[in-house]
């Protein structure tokens, strides 16, 4: 990640816009890491320096995503390079977990207890004392909304609560790093934007939270960066704006809205940087695309101040995760 | 002179000390969650069966004492539990019962791929070994010794109950009893650290229990040497009352309950660092990409 770690906002921690403001102490750091299986690749040849906020790691299913998220809480070892979370080597647990809380994907539980008995009895491996157990608990249980659910068994949840309840399980002991593989799945639109809610919260009290989600639209909206993976490599990270803007064999594609767009279509047209100029079907818009998109934007201005032709709104096209996502990985992982 | 009488120490070189207190905290959580795991899951449904496998017969023959000049003598009672003993509770039920408690111990939250919730708390691994271990331990040692009990008060109690309780009260019955309670202790105490380990470097933890129970079962026939590198033997060593192991039987002496003791818990010590040193590098793999 090389530029903009902007915290989210209300962030009660000062904001940082240069990652080079973190010490690797406050960072998650990957140097060089490979993992293989064997002879598969997990993952090859990573380098992170991931700074406080929400970071997402998206890419296609074997991409790697939960191989990283594996690596980085000591469920698997590097085959190669080192890692560490805030300054903690992943082979020490007895540190590390006092400050990484790790929700996984493995839709288990031991048998046999209720959400409550569940979140408490970890924390009480932690090492928790019984009452602090206890009150830690039933913050965990309220900030899921599952304090009514938590004295049921938690084989009778939906897979909505059971996501829900690791979750709790996960932030109980107030950790510093949050890893959430696949956090949304199986939740219901309502929780879904409560759980995103409670993540930005999280960020904005300088937590770091990795999370990885398949679906782009949210992972756009909630993200202060992104990593994007493909066969076990890093493609690219960055905030989503950051990592469009360098992809400049990608023109920026733009629509603008306005009441003469063949017009301004015949303005931008004999402009260097700009590739294709195509009226929008109900003929109220232009989409344009361009390699400089500063200098079009400045270019506007200027017709904007003429007066000539009215513009209504502008709006980059393919400024987004999916589009970032469609040209770095391909349609075949978009869905996924 | 004020020569300086401050013991300066460098930096760094002072390490803290030990945190005993979190660790029995550590401990005791674990061994709590797995304790109820151990008697409450549906898992040691097969437990209970194999803990009443010997006493079922017992009650079946309580109500009439069986034909054969054995049974009509109370003198050769300590013979017949004696071989029942060696032969169905201690070789078949507590080395079984052992094999599914401590091979479960890891192996099962496997299965259930709930061994991660472990391995995401700051607990040191040894201390996860020992809080398991104690817990398959203290469950073992519940149900096996329970099974012994039960096992010698009914056959003695119901066929000759004024001799069986001057037997147990006055006589040697009582020690006799503890005796085999204690061996019953050992057997889980070792086999118990041995099916641990076995649950961790196998995939398939029965093949080995097989090739383990097949070396117990032949001990009778192998050279000195040999009968050494078994549990079966130094158990063999304290039973109260000899038993012929037949005309094949290489004859062997037996080793001192000073030694045997000890070193059942030496090697049990032992093995559980092998398997402390096995969980320290061991990955969790049960879920892709």
């Amino acid at each position: 990640m090389n530029e903009s770690t902007s915290q989210s906002e209300s962030g009660q921690v000062p904001i940082r816009n240069s990652q080079s403001e973190f010490r690797n102490s406050e960072m998650i750091v990957f140097d060089d890491v490979s993992k293989f299986y064997g002879e598969i690749l997990g993952i090859n040849r990573v380098s992170l320096h991931i700074a406080p906020g929400i970071t997402s790691l998206v890419g296609p299913n074997g991409a790697g995503k939960s191989t990283l998220m594996n690596l980085m809480t000591g469920l698997l070892r590097p085959s190669r390079g080192r890692i560490t979370i805030l300054g903690i080597p992943t082979d020490q647990p007895e540190q590390l977990f006092r400050k990484l809380g790790y929700c996984t994907q493995f839709d288990s539980f031991p048998r046999g207890l209720t959400g409550e008995e569940f979140i408490r009895s970890f924390l009480l491996v932690h090492g928790v004392e019984r009452r602090k157990a206890k009150e830690l608990t039933q913050v965990a249980l309220e900030r899921v909304s599952l304090v009514e659910a938590g004295k049921r068994k938690m084989a009778a949840y939906s897979k909505g609560m059971r996501q829900r309840i690791r979750l709790a399980q996960a932030i109980a002991h107030q950790p510093e790093v949050m890893i959430l593989d696949e956090p949304l799945n199986g939740l219901d639109p309502m929780v879904r934007a409560e759980t995103i809610a409670l993540f930005r919260k999280l960020a904005a009290e300088g937590l770091h939270l990795i999370i990885s989600s398949h679906i782009l639209h949210e992972v756009d909206m909630m993200s202060d960066r992104v990593i994007l993976l493909n066969n076990g490599y890093v493609v690219a990270e960055g905030n989503v704006h950051g990592v469009r803007d360098e992809m400049q064999d990608r023109p920026m594609q733009i629509l603008i809205r306005c009441d003469k767009p063949a017009k301004l279509a015949a303005r931008v047209f004999d402009k260097d940087h700009v590739v294709e100029a195509r009226l929008h079907d109900d003929r109220l818009g232009l989409f344009v695309k361009t390699r400089d998109s500063d200098r079009f934007y400045l270019m506007l201005n200027s017709v904007v101040a003429e007066g000539e032709i009215n513009i209504e709104s502008i709006a980059p096209v393919d400024d987004d995760l999916s589009a970032v996502y469609q040209y770095l990985i391909g349609s075949e992982g978009s869905n996924s | 002179m004020s020569s300086s009488t401050i013991d300066v120490k460098p930096e760094g070189i002072e390490k803290p000390p030990l945190p005993w207190a979190l660790w029995w905290r550590q401990i005791r959580a674990i061994f709590r969650l797995e304790i109820e795991k151990n008697f409450l899951s549906r898992r040691s449904i097969l437990l209970y069966l194999l803990a009443l496998i010997p006493i079922v017969p017992l009650v079946l023959l309580a109500p009439f004492t069986p034909p054969g000049d054995e049974w009509q003598d109370f003198g050769r009672y300590n013979m017949i539990f004696a071989v029942y003993y060696g032969g169905l509770i201690l070789r078949t039920v507590v080395f079984f019962g052992c094999a599914w408690i401590f091979m479960n111990l890891f192996r099962g939250d496997m299965i259930d791929r709930s061994l991660h919730f472990y391995f995401l708390s700051p607990v040191r691994r040894e201390i996860l070994v020992a809080g398991k271990y104690l817990s398959g331990l203290v469950t073992s040692i519940i149900l096996f010794t329970g099974t012994t009990i039960l096992a010698m008060l009914l056959l003695y109690l119901p066929h000759f109950p004024s001799e069986s309780s001057r037997f147990f009260l006055d006589g040697h019955g009582l020690g006799q009893l503890l005796t085999y309670c204690g061996i019953t202790m050992l057997a889980c105490v070792g086999y118990g650290a041995f099916f641990l380990v076995v649950g961790l470097f196998f995939r398939n933890p029965i093949i080995p229990a097989i090739v383990l129970y097949g070396w117990e079962w032949l001990n009778f026939l192998m050279p000195p040497l040999l009968k050494k590198i078994s549990v079966i033997h130094y158990l063999q060593s304290l039973t109260p009352v000899p038993v012929s192991e037949g005309p094949f039987a290489v004859v062997a002496e037996p080793t001192p309950a000073w030694i045997a003791v000890p070193s059942l818990v030496l090697v049990t010590v032992l093995v559980l660092v092998i398997a402390s040193r096995r969980i320290r590098h061991m990955e969790i793999r049960y879920g892709g990409d």
